[in-house]
Order: C-alpha cells, then sequence, then structure tokens
C-alpha cells in the first residue's frame, strides 16, 4: 500500500501543476469549470496519498475488477508470425470486459470521497459507458451517459447492458454523432450540474487534471505487466503494443514502463479508410497541434481549424484528438505511433480469434495487427507485449454487418 | 484609446447602460451579418459581439450550435470574419466590436497573425471561451501588443483567487456568465445577481456585463439596474434563425432590441426620477 503510494508519486513527473506536458496538455475549458477542475486537482492528489483510500481502490481492482489479470502467451499466433513472443495482456478478462473499469473504480470511489451523487461519462465503443454505469449502480449513485447517436446504432448490445444497471443514456445527434460529440455534450451537462456532478471521463484527454489522473488510474494495467513479465520470463518485453484512440488504455501500460528506455513503445492509431485520405482517426501520425476538448494535442482539423469528421470500423477509436501525454511521448521520440486500416484490423479479429480463441475488441484488433506484424519482423528470441484491451463480444453485430452476415 | 474603453467612458457619463447583442457570423447567412450589426446599433446596441464559428462550441446551447453549423455549412471561416468588420467598419467606426470564438481556429491561422488581422479589420476586443486567464499569455501578448483587449468570463463559480488574477488580466469589461450553465440555456436568478456584481467590482475597476440567459426586455432591464452591460445572445440568435433575408434579419434585430433598449432605458429613467426626488 505504501508501495503503491510511492509508485503513484514517482509516475507523477509529468504533468506539471498545471497540467503541462511540455507544450501539451493545460486547461482549455470556459471560466464556470475552472473551479471545480481544480477541485478535482485537489481532491485527486489528497486521495492519491491516502491510505484508506488507496486500500479500498485495491480491494476492489482485486475483488470486484479481477485483477491482476493475467500475461498469456499466444503460442499459436507466435508460430504462425514465425518471429518474436507474442504476449498479451489479458484486460479482456476483466469485469465489464475491458480496461476501462480500472478508472471507473478509481473515480467512483473519488466522486463518493468529494460527495458527489450524480456521475455523468461520455463514451465511444459503449465500454466506458457500460463501467461508469456498472460502477455508478455499485456505489448507488445516478448516472446520465452520452453517446453519439452513430455509436448508439452501431453499439446496441453496450446501450442495452448501460440501460439494464440503471444508466440514463442520451443519444447525442450533434455534429459527427460520435465520440467528440459525445464529449462535448457532458461537458455541457457537467457546466450545468458543476454542484453535484462528477464526471467521469473515459480516457486521457480532456482538461487537467483528467489526462494524468486517468492514466494513473490505467497505471496498474503497466505495473502489473512489469511485475509479471520480471517474474514469469525473468526479463522486460523488448516491445509495447497498445491501441490509440483517446489513448488510456496505451498510457495506462506505456506509463511504468517510460523510465525502461530498453523497451519500445508503439500506439496503434486508427488508419480507417487510409492515411492517405480523409477517413481515418489517427491524429498522432496525420494531425498536428491543436486545441480540442481542453487541452493542447494533436488532432484533425481543416486549414480554418474546424474539427474534422473521422472514421474507424471501431466506435472507440473513432475521435480526432488523443491526449496529451501521447503528445508529448511522440515528440520526445519515447513512443512511436502508426496506422492499422479497417482492413488489418478486421483481419487480426479474426486471426486472433481462430489461433487462440480470444475474441478481441474491435479496437483492440488494431493492436493485435501491429503487434503480428512486428513479432514478424522480430527475432525469436524477443517478446512482444500486446495489451488486450477489450473483447469483443459487443463487436459481433458490427462484424456481421461489415462481412454481410444476417442472423 | 481602445473604443471599448471610450464607449463605456461615454456610457457612464451619460448613466446609461451598455446594451451588448450577439450574433454568430454568417448566420442565418453571411449576406445579412452587417446588416445586422447595422440594424443592432440603429436600435441601440452600444457595443457588438461577434461569434467565430467554431464545429465543437463546448460552452453553448444548442441555439449557438446550430448558428455555428448553418453559418459554416456556408463556408463561414475567420477571413470573411474580419471582412465583415472591415465592412462594418466602412460605415461605423465608433461601435466597438469583441470576437467571440474557441482557440483552435485562432491557433491554426497563428496567434500572432490574427491579432494582426483583427487590428487592421477594426475589431477592438477578443473573448476566447476556452482560454481561462490561465492559458492566455501568448494572446493577450499579441493583441496588447496591438491594443486590443482580451476579454474574460467570471463566473458563479470563479473563487476569490481566480477572480484577482483574471481581474488583474482583463481588459475592457468583465464578461459575467451569470448561470452555471451552456449559452441560452436556464433563467438567470436575479437575487443572486447584484452581490456577484458587487463581489467583481470589488476586484476590478473595469467595467461588469452581464450573459447568459437573458431573454425578455424586463430581464435586460432588471439586469441594467446593477451592471454595466447587458449581452443578448441566444434569444436574438433564436429569433435570427428564422429570418430568409437579410432584410428581414434586420428588421427582428431592431424590433426586438429595440424593445429591450426601451425596457432598459425606462429602467435609467425611473432611477433618475428617484435619484433627483
Amino acid at each position: 500500500m505504501v508501495e503503491t503510494a510511492q509508485r503513484l508519486e514517482a509516475e507523477i513527473q509529468v504533468p506539471d501543476a498545471a497540467g503541462h506536458f511540455g507544450i501539451f496538455g493545460g486547461k482549455f475549458v470556459s471560466e464556470t469549470l475552472m473551479p471545480a477542475l481544480e477541485e478535482l486537482d485537489e481532491a485527486w492528489r489528497h486521495y492519491l496519498k491516502d491510505p484508506d483510500f488507496l486500500a479500498e481502490l485495491d480491494r476492489d481492482l482485486a475483488h470486484f475488477v479481477g485483477r491482476p489479470s493475467p500475461l498469456y502467451l499466444a503460442e499459436n499466433l507466435t508460430r504462425q508470425m514465425g518471429g518474436a513472443r507474442i504476449v498479451f495482456k489479458r484486460e479482456d478478462l476483466n469485469h465489464t470486459g475491458a480496461h476501462k473499469i480500472n478508472n471507473t473504480v478509481g473515480q467512483g470511489l473519488l466522486a463518493r470521497a468529494m460527495g458527489k451523487k450524480r456521475v455523468i461519462a461520455e463514451t465511444g465503443a459503449g465500454q466506458h459507458g457500460v463501467a461508469s454505469a456498472t460502477v455508478a449502480a455499485r456505489l448507488g449513485m445516478d448516472c446520465v451517459v452520452y453517446m453519439g447517436a452513430e455509436d448508439v446504432r452501431r453499439q446496441s448490445v453496450n446501450v442495452f447492458r448501460m440501460k439494464l444497471l440503471g444508466a440514463e443514456v442520451v443519444s447525442v445527434e450533434a455534429g459527427s454523432r460520435t465520440l467528440k460529440d459525445a464529449l462535448n455534450e457532458a461537458m455541457r451537462d457537467w457546466v450545468t450540474n458543476v454542484d453535484d456532478t462528477f464526471y467521469i471521463l473515459g480516457t486521457v484527454a480532456g482538461p487537467h487534471p483528467y489526462p494524468a489522473m486517468v492514466r494513473d488510474f490505467n497505471a496498474v494495467v503497466g505495473r502489473e505487466a512489469r511485475a509479471q513479465m520480471l517474474a514469469e520470463y525473468g526479463r522486460l518485453p523488448d516491445a509495447l503494443v497498445a491501441c490509440v484512440g483517446g489513448g488510456s488504455n496505451a498510457i495506462g501500460l506505456f506509463h511504468p514502463f517510460v523510465s525502461d528506455r530498453e523497451v519500445a513503445m508503439y500506439g496503434v492509431e486508427a488508419a480507417g479508410r487510409g492515411l492517405a485520405g480523409m477517413d481515418h482517426a489517427a491524429s498522432l501520425c496525420a494531425g498536428r497541434v491543436g486545441v480540442l476538448h481542453g487541452s493542447r494535442t494533436y488532432l484533425l482539423d481543416d486549414d480554418a481549424g474546424q474539427i474534422r469528421d473521422t472514421h474507424s470500423v471501431s466506435a472507440g477509436l473513432d475521435y480526432p484528438g488523443v491526449g496529451p501525454e501521447h503528445a508529448w511521448l511522440k515528440d520526445t521520440g519515447r513512443a512511436h505511433y502508426v496506422g492499422i486500416d479497417d482492413q488489418a484490423a478486421m483481419r487480426a479479429f479474426h486471426a486472433l480469434t481462430r489461433s487462440e480463441g480470444i475474441m478481441p475488441a474491435l479496437e483492440t484488433a488494431h493492436a493485435v495487427a501491429y503487434g503480428m506484424q512486428l513479432a514478424a519482423e522480430r527475432p525469436r528470441d524477443e517478446i512482444v507485449l500486446i495489451n488486450l484491451s477489450g473483447r469483443g463480444d459487443k463487436d459481433i453485430n458490427t462484424v456481421a454487418e461489415i462481412e454481410g452476415i444476417e442472423f | 484609446m481602445n473604443r471599448i474603453d471610450q464607449r463605456f467612458r461615454a456610457l457612464a457619463d451619460s448613466g446609461r447602460t451598455a446594451l451588448i447583442p450577439y450574433i454568430t457570423a454568417g448566420h442565418p447567412s453571411p449576406e445579412a451579418s452587417v446588416a445586422i450589426l447595422h440594424a443592432a446599433v440603429a436600435a441601440g446596441a452600444d457595443l457588438l459581439e461577434l461569434g467565430m464559428p467554431f464545429s465543437d462550441v463546448m460552452a453553448d446551447g444548442p441555439v449557438i450550435q446550430n448558428a455555428c453549423a448553418r453559418a459554416l455549412d456556408q463556408g463561414m471561416n475567420l477571413d470573411r470574419v474580419l471582412e465583415m468588420v472591415a465592412e462594418f467598419r466602412q460605415r461605423d467606426c465608433d461601435t466597438p466590436i469583441v470576437l467571440m470564438g474557441y482557440t483552435n481556429p485562432i491557433e491554426r491561422r497563428g496567434v500572432a497573425r490574427f491579432a494582426q488581422e483583427a487590428a487592421q479589420a477594426g475589431v477592438d476586443a477578443l473573448l476566447i471561451v476556452d482560454c481561462p486567464a490561465d492559458e492566455a499569455d501568448e494572446l493577450r501578448a499579441e493583441l496588447a501588443g496591438r491594443g486590443l483587449h482580451q476579454v474574460f468570463l467570471v463566473a458563479p463559480t470563479t473563487t476569490d483567487r481566480r477572480l484577482a488574477r483574471t481581474a488583474r488580466l482583463a481588459g475592457g469589461f468583465v464578461y459575467y456568465v451569470s448561470i452555471k450553465g451552456v449559452t441560452g440555456a436556464a433563467t438567470l436568478d436575479l437575487a443572486s445577481l447584484d452581490p456577484a456584481v458587487k463581489r467583481i467590482r470589488q476586484a476590478t475597476e473595469l467595467p461588469v456585463a452581464v450573459g447568459f440567459g437573458i431573454r425578455e426586455p424586463e430581464q435586460a432591464a432588471a439586469v441594467a439596474r446593477c451592471a454595466d452591460g447587458v449581452v443578448i445572445g441566444s434569444a436574438l440568435v433564436d429569433r435570427l434563425d428564422a429570418c430568409d433575408s437579410p432584410e428581414q434579419a434586420a428588421e427582428i434585430t431592431r424590433e426586438y432590441l429595440g424593445a429591450v433598449r426601451s425596457a432598459m432605458d425606462a429602467v435609467a429613467a425611473s432611477e433618475e426620477r428617484v435619484v433627483s426626488a
């Protein structure tokens, strides 16, 4: 517990007190929210050092989420690729089926500690919405989830799950009707109900302290993976691979390895129908620096500075911005960012399902696709560790639709 | 001297409260905007707020979201916003113009370049909704170098510490967001307004304008009792949304703002009577 506190503190070197990662991050929101962000920042820093809070968090992560999640050596897939060993960090085995619950359990406990009775969340694929609704149900809080109308359509199973958990799901018709519009609407709710409402932001984007706080709650993934690698393989992996939409599962895995310079890091963005065109969501690979949703980061916009519509087969990656810490890791050269298109992600979805009996989420399938390529290129004595950030049950309707299958 | 400072000094001398209408540039059509601005002045507007449309107006309610989307669909961009200001200035050299918008389009253009172009077009201040005092150093420096003010928002949630800091950096006037919420949302709470404005006055000598949630002429009149300026945004934009022609938009603007102006002036007149009695 004390060790947990020390580690958490050690990892908090970036951002600075105002939330800047180099030139990135910050707090670009209207004045009404600034005091709420300051209050949240203060609470987060306080409870991060509170032994009782950390003990309860650890207990929930163990008994409610099911941590630690195992490492899994994918022997069949490794054999097929003929190169480095492929190891998965099995976040798909968590309660509710993805890494998102690590963050919502943490923010839920923080909301309760701060005396908030109502939580709101934005969601793309629906995983964060489900994880928020789950925590709200357990803590007895009201929960409203904002979701783009397009995502409501393509993630109907998760919409139903949220409703079963007692959450109200608001379908957002504005803009491109996806994750960015859901985030706008959640911010509007928060600014209106700021006194009694806690905004559980689902990724490492948004204004400070969210990028740092969501990272800290997800960093349990990387801390575990690092210890498991040392215990089970006697060494660190040669490369980490994780998909990046806003970037929470990737930062959760990367962060505890940042000082391990020998470990390469690859963030995999959604290249959609190809990076050469406009139909993708790869803000780090193909975007430029701007300001969106409260922080300075890489984003996709047109020459007039208007935010562009994005495309990805996976709702969870379909976002025109990215967390500011990823922007910083890119510019400092510590992490590399690559794109995987819809088709390659679909192929990886099937490859993993058939070879290992593990059906990944379509978001995760982007990381799997790149990890397979990387493993094929690397020698057999190396290890590629892929964050298997979520399971694919929620995506079977999308897969069927793409492949023209009717039930 | 900046037009805003001149205007508020003149208003103070005549005991009049500023009427500050907001419209979204290019809404309901790019052709209508300059006509609406002139009509607003004719109806008694003292300062003008011109919204620069953005795709992701996080702090705005449905009315201004819709106005921005319609303007962008009709090809509105910063070039055309600045052209509108320059065109307006051909016939009106005195009425201050505040451009209101979000950070990203300005950063995309380049902060220094935009400050230069805005000054040249005849803009007097910028109010960037998602640029609080904490993030404003670069923009504020570029604006100040060209004689432009940066206007900042103060909210009901603003702490005394934040208020002091914001007041130090603010220029032109302080814009008090009278409600917790987005533009055009709930109706303002008049009872809490008076102490809130008094608190701001303790932190700054700048005039205090109040906006968000003012719809009816009577509300504007009530706000005018304690504030130096009354901002009318969504209520005007909503009325303009149904207009088909620049002429009709100008007519609606004259009619609505005229009614607001009369209500505000009636308050001033009655208070004068009280004072002289």
